[in-house]
This record gives C-alpha cells, structure tokens and sequence, in this order.
C-alpha cells in the first residue's frame, strides 16, 4: 500500500465529511427555508464527495475497509480533517465564515489536483470541484451581506473571523506526506493554494467591511496528526453512536 | 458454477442491456430517463458478465442508491443474473449530455432546463435569464441556488407569480 496517498486522500475525505457532519445540525433550523435547503444541499454534496473520497482511501489501504467502515469505526485521533470543519456552527453568521474559509481552501485545492498524476485524486477533484463553485458563491455572497449589512450582523461575522482566524494557519501546513507526494505530482503545491486563498479572502473580507484581524502569529494547527479540538469527540459520539452500537445494524 | 450460470444468462447483447436501462425514469425527475441524464454511461460484456457504468450527477445525489437497485430489478426481471454495477466519476456528468429532447421535456414538466454551458460560460449565473416554463416569460428571478435537489435551484416568475425550479447548468 503506498501509505502517503492513503494518508493524503483520507485526509480530503474527513475534511468534507466532518463539515457535511456540522453543516447537516442546521437541518430544520435554518433562518430562512432557503438558507436551511442550502446549507443542507452543500452538506449533501460534501457527503458525497467524502464517500468517493473514503472509498478511494479504503482501495489504496486494502484491508476491506470501505468508507463506512473508515467512517464509523475510528477514533477521534485517526481522524485528518481541518480543524476548522469540527469547529462549532455557535450562529448562521458563524457558519458562513467557517465556509467561506473552507471553500475557498477547497476551490483552490481541487483547482490543482485536477492536474493530479492520479487519476482518481484528479477525477474526483474535477467533480468537486463544480460543485465547490456553488458552496464558495453562497459563502462569499453571505458574507457580503453580514458583513455590509446591520451593525449586528457585522459585529456577529466580524467576532466569527476573528475567532475562526487562529485556524486558517492549519489549512496550509505540510508535512512529509505532501512533500512526498508533490515530488511525484500527486498532491497539490499548498503554496499555491495558500497564495490564492490570502487573495480571495482578503477580497472578500474587504468588499464585505470586515477586517483580518491584526494578532494573528498564533495559529492553533495539529489536523495531519490527528490532533484535534475538543470538538471533534462530541462530534464523533453523534455520528457513529448507531453503527457502533448496533454494529450490524441494517438501513 | 461458471458455465452452468452462463447457461441460464440471458442471451441479451450489452447493447441491448443498454437500452433497456436507458428507458428507467430518473426517480426524482421521472419525465426523463436515466439514460438522457447521461447517468447511465455505458454496458459492457466482460468474460460473459455484464458490466453497467453509472456516474452520479452530484456527488451526494441519494437517488443513485435508487438507480442502481432499479437497474437490478430490470436486469434480474430480463433474467441476467451475472453483472456488477460500478460507479464511475470520470468523465465528470455536465448538464450539456442532455438532448435538446430531453430539455423539451423538463420545460414541459415545469422545470426550467440547463443553457448549454457555451452560453453562459463568461456571466455569473445569477445573470442568466431564464424564461418561466409556464407562462413562456423572461421577467423572472433567482430565489436560491440550492432548491429541492441537488440540481436544482428556485426560481420566480414575477408575471405569472409562480415559483418554478430550474435544472443548473453544471460543467
């Protein structure tokens, strides 16, 4: 088993199913029906993308684990997805932040992995990608609206930017799996992808009068080990109580 | 076992496997086929087994679970009982597989079609105008991008006052 493309796909997986996880608690109480179908909607695409992802990761690994197995039956320290996704959806506001930020890191990403020498990476990268568009429209367009729209709703994204600031530093570390795997043209040059990121947000924050804030030398990393907020448990003892419980447990 | 199973196999050529799947109503757009969907991509006959290839519109679309255990009905109701059905995620699915029939049918359903992405390749898509599949009108504007489906977003029509859904344009 090549064990740094099992690391680096597991790693794109747990990221878009943790958020799809935290996305999916908005069901049924979203401000306005639309915002709750939309939310809702790029969770369901974020599931999907996690299952091919996963069921990628589960082939490479080749010990007949599929993506239900790698979903459901690991603990909080083998999870790899960004800190960022596991953190709490606290108001809409909140929310949209955390996705501008996510789906920009995604939008770049997967721009640079359609290029991928793995097929698979680049195939399920091309898909995604189309439908990262969606998700980074709706954040950004929100985020304008909060941002430029009453002094609470500025207030309340400003705070989610601030908060959710000392986490974007874990979005771009790198590790020997991805310099591994850049040398063979496999996983994405995060430079780059860092680099576009920093322009698109500082844009967007821009346009939308909210300000990156001005402390930010700490940055809270650790996802590419497995270290992760305290979040991530409760998170996990939601989402795999049934298939731990009732491991035989039919749909 | 090989042989014996071959025996009993239908005697159904891939290609007529593949029409035979490609009339199966999309369950949640039923007035077109999974076949004009462009999901169903190809029918393969691989050492006497048949071989279907399936690629889901979006990523997390829940009808593929449908798709695939109708396929199975059809292809057990024709007697095959060798085949696998396998998803596949390349070539990406784009609405611009759907025919120019397939269209004419959503826009009679009640559902907006997808442009052909050359159209509206250099607008953001909130420019595009569409016209309201029931009273033929261009006033009509965007209430979400996200509606009932993941391909589909909501749509009002400001002449007849009806909300309708239109099937994104996705390349």
């Amino acid at each position: 088993m090549n064990k740094n493309l099992f690391e680096y796909t597991l790693r794109l997986g747990d990221t878009s199913l943790i958020l799809s996880q935290r996305l999916s608690e908005w069901c049924g109480h979203g401000p306005m029906l639309e915002e709750d179908i939309a939310l809702t909607n790029i969770a369901l695409d974020l599931l999907g993308q996690a299952k091919a992802f996963l069921s990628y990761a589960g082939d490479i690994e080749n010990k007949e684990r599929g993506e239900d197995d790698l979903a459901f039956h690991r603990d909080a320290n083998q999870f790899r997805n960004l800190l960022l996704t596991e953190q709490p959806n606290v108001d809409f506001g909140f929310t949209i932040i955390r996705q501008l930020f996510v789906s920009t890191w995604q939008q770049y990403l997967y721009s640079e992995l359609t290029h991928s020498t793995d097929k698979n990476i680049s195939a399920l990268a091309i898909k995604s990608l189309k439908e990262v568009n969606y998700h980074l429209r709706f954040a950004s367009d929100w985020t304008l609206r909060l941002g430029d729209g009453t002094e609470e709703s500025h207030q309340r994204v400003q705070n989610a930017v601030n908060e959710l600031w000392n986490y974007t530093g874990d979005l771009f570390e790198i590790d020997q799996v991805d310099k591994e795997l850049l040398k063979h043209g496999i996983a994405a040059d995060m430079k780059k992808v860092e680099e576009s990121w920093n322009k698109h947000i500082k844009q967007v924050l821009n346009d939308a009068t909210l300000s990156i804030p001005e402390i930010n030398n700490f940055m809270r990393t650790g996802s590419r080990k497995g270290v992760h907020t305290e979040h991530i448990g409760f998170i996990l003892a939601e989402m795999q109580f049934l298939p731990r419980a009732y491991p035989d447990a039919k749909w | 076992m090989v042989n014996d199973s071959l025996k009993e196999q239908s005697s159904l050529e891939s290609s007529e496997v593949f029409q035979l799947l490609y009339a199966i109503p999309d369950p949640e757009v039923p007035v077109i086929t999974i076949g004009e969907l462009g999901v169903l991509r190809n029918v393969e006959m691989i050492n006497g087994r048949i071989v279907i290839y399936i690629t889901p519109t979006y990523s997390g679309c829940p009808a593929m679970f449908a798709i695939e255990s109708e396929i199975i009905t059809i292809l057990k109701e024709n007697n095959i009982s060798d085949f696998k059905v396998k998803t596949v995620h390349f070539p990406a699915w784009t609405t611009d597989w759907l025919t120019d029939a397939a269209k004419k049918k959503l826009s009679d359903y009640g559902i907006a079609p997808p442009e052909h992405s050359s159209q509206i390749k250099h607008l953001r898509p909130d420019e595009v105008s569409l016209k309201c599949p029931f009273c033929q009108s261009d006033e009509t504007h965007l209430t979400s991008w996200f509606g009932s489906t993941a391909c589909k977003a909501l749509y009002y029509c400001d002449n007849c006052r009806q909300p309708f859904e239109h099937f994104k344009c996705h390349h």
